[in-house]
């Protein structure tokens, strides 16, 4: 495995991030690296999705700096972050779809807010995505009328529209049936392949966990406690934190 | 001791958090004001506000214009009546129309009815993630949400206010007719003469004060919303709440400013 060549595309150094009195993160730190799938591992509640909303601007750390590339996006303005946005994507826990538009108006979304393209050019960005997850010729539908997995799907599709270099899975399996969870699972490491993607992803799902990750992490203790490449897992003496974890022995 | 330290202490605290949402409020209603003028301009967005806030307001400021009116003329009747006054009801009932009742009781149902919609709108999105799903694909929920809100309020809210007046001052009349046998065309001549178009403009220029007031309270809490559908609907009352003594406690001071300078 090439992963750790060249320096890491993503780095959280020494992040604190606290809601009033709640404090989510002391101390935060991680390297994520170029074309990698790191699966983000944690009880509910450890702010697993605070981290990835910190990487995207959508809640601003008290303390320590995240950096994307050579920028720092806990230094920017809004504006500034709009264009780091461009390039890292966020799938929502529940998809997130706008409820008052159509699978399409959907799509076109963002790239109505990014890129200046003609209706005949935006139309086929969103049949190429549709194609993508599996779900052509849905334009005209309503969220409403969707599943739980396709809403997933769709807001994958939505959320790759512009062709992102990173793309943040928030929990892409809770709440799915196991061929819904092994769907999503496929298409993390599609659009790793197509795409070239650095994925992270955050999740409980063991199973989904262990299909898509190179590497693991473990949120405990209001830091990353511990991160490991997925084949070293099984390795582990029984007694630590991650093995602990993954068997439900932590407390938590 | 302790007792009065801790107390002291809350009061602080509550005080804090007032100061900081009060500042919260009015740094969203400077975006607002500056993201109004600046492209591109949601139009279809704006007429789709404009239809239901304003055509969706009509029935329920109208009635509640028409019963005021009529309250207007017989509370009058009778209190002028002591006095010989009887033939004054259409100028005092068209001068507390269109200088109080009108936009103020638009204000309040319209304030209710929109004000309550956008929070739980906008508070459903917010729980749901919607707003965080604008931001991350590169829109701006201020100017996506919270603008066409506001142009299409601050043209119905004045629009609304004339119809209402219009509607208000006839239910004195209907009354008049009916109740005191005043002649209606002599009733609405005396009250057309009795209203200066000052008294009309004072008015109207409240509604875009209080058509302000009702979209930045309305969208705040409904941007702000957290804690699932309980929070939604803590954030729908909270608006209605506020919104209504917004309205209440700015026309004090708006009529005072303008009986200064009008």
């Amino acid at each position: 495995m090439t992963l750790h060549a060249g320096p890491p595309l993503i780095r959280f150094e020494g992040v604190a991030k606290a809601f009033g009195r709640n404090v989510i993160f002391s101390d935060l730190t991680i390297d994520v690296f170029n074309g990698e799938n790191l699966v983000i591992m944690g009880g509910s509640g450890t702010g697993k999705s605070v981290m990835l909303k910190c990487l995207i601007g959508l809640l601003t750390p008290e303390s320590g700096s995240i950096w994307y590339r050579d920028e720092e996006i806990t230094a920017m303005t809004e504006v500034e972050q709009i264009q780091v946005r461009r390039h890292i994507a966020y799938v929502f826990q529940q998809a997130a779809l706008f409820d008052s538009m159509t699978v399409y108006e959907n799509i076109a979304y963002p790239l109505r807010a990014h890129l200046k393209l003609t209706e005949d050019e935006i139309g086929e960005r969103v049949a190429l995505n549709l194609a993508r997850v599996g779900m052509p010729d849905t334009e005209q539908l309503m969220p409403a009328q969707l599943s739980g997995g396709m809403r997933k799907r769709i807001g994958l599709a939505r959320a790759i529209a512009l062709e992102p270099e990173v793309i943040l899975w928030d929990e892409p399996t809770t709440g799915l049936d196991p061929s819904n969870t092994r769907r999503i699972a496929e298409l993390i490491l599609k659009m790793q392949a197509e795409l070239k993607c650095t994925s992270l992803v955050v999740t409980h799902d063991m199973t989904a966990a262990m299909l898509v990750a190179d590497r693991v992490a473990l949120v405990y203790d209001r830091k990353i406690a511990s991160v490991l490449p997925k084949e070293r897992l099984a390795a582990e003496p029984p007694g630590s934190l991650i093995k602990s974890f993954v068997e439900g022995t932590l407390d938590l | 001791m302790g007792m009065w330290t801790n107390l002291a202490a809350r009061i602080g605290q509550s005080l804090t958090n007032f100061l900081e949402r009060f500042g919260a409020v009015a740094r969203l209603g400077g975006q607002v004001v500056t993201l109004s003028f600046t492209r591109p301009f949601e139009l279809a967005e704006t007429i789709r506000h404009l239809d239901q806030m304003g055509i969706g307001s009509i029935s329920i400021a109208l009635v509640t214009l028409f019963a005021s009116g009529m309250v207007m003329a017989l509370q009058f009747a009778v209190g002028l009546d002591r006095f010989g006054g009887k033939e004054y009801v259409s100028v005092v009932v068209g001068l507390a129309v269109v200088r109080e009742l009108g936009p103020v009781l638009t204000a309040v149902v319209v304030g209710g009815r929109v004000g309550s919609g956008t929070a739980a709108e906008l508070g459903s999105m917010a729980v749901t993630e919607q707003i965080d799903a604008i931001r991350a694909l590169g829109a701006n929920p201020v100017k996506k949400l919270v603008v066409p809100r506001m142009w299409a309020m601050l043209i119905a809210l004045p629009a609304l206010t004339m119809l209402a007046d219009v509607v208000g001052i006839t239910g004195g009349m209907v009354i008049s007719a009916v109740e005191l046998g005043l002649r209606p065309l002599s009733y609405l001549s005396d009250t057309i003469d009795g209203i200066d178009l000052v008294d009309l403009i004072t008015g109207l220029i409240k509604t875009y004060f209080f058509g302000f007031g009702i979209v930045v309270i309305s969208c705040f809490n409904g941007i702000t919303t957290f804690g699932g559908t309980e929070g939604v609907g803590n954030s729908t009352t909270r608006t209605v709440v506020i919104s209504l003594m917004f309205i209440f406690v700015a026309d004090f001071f708006l009529t005072r400013l303008m009986l200064v300078f009008g």
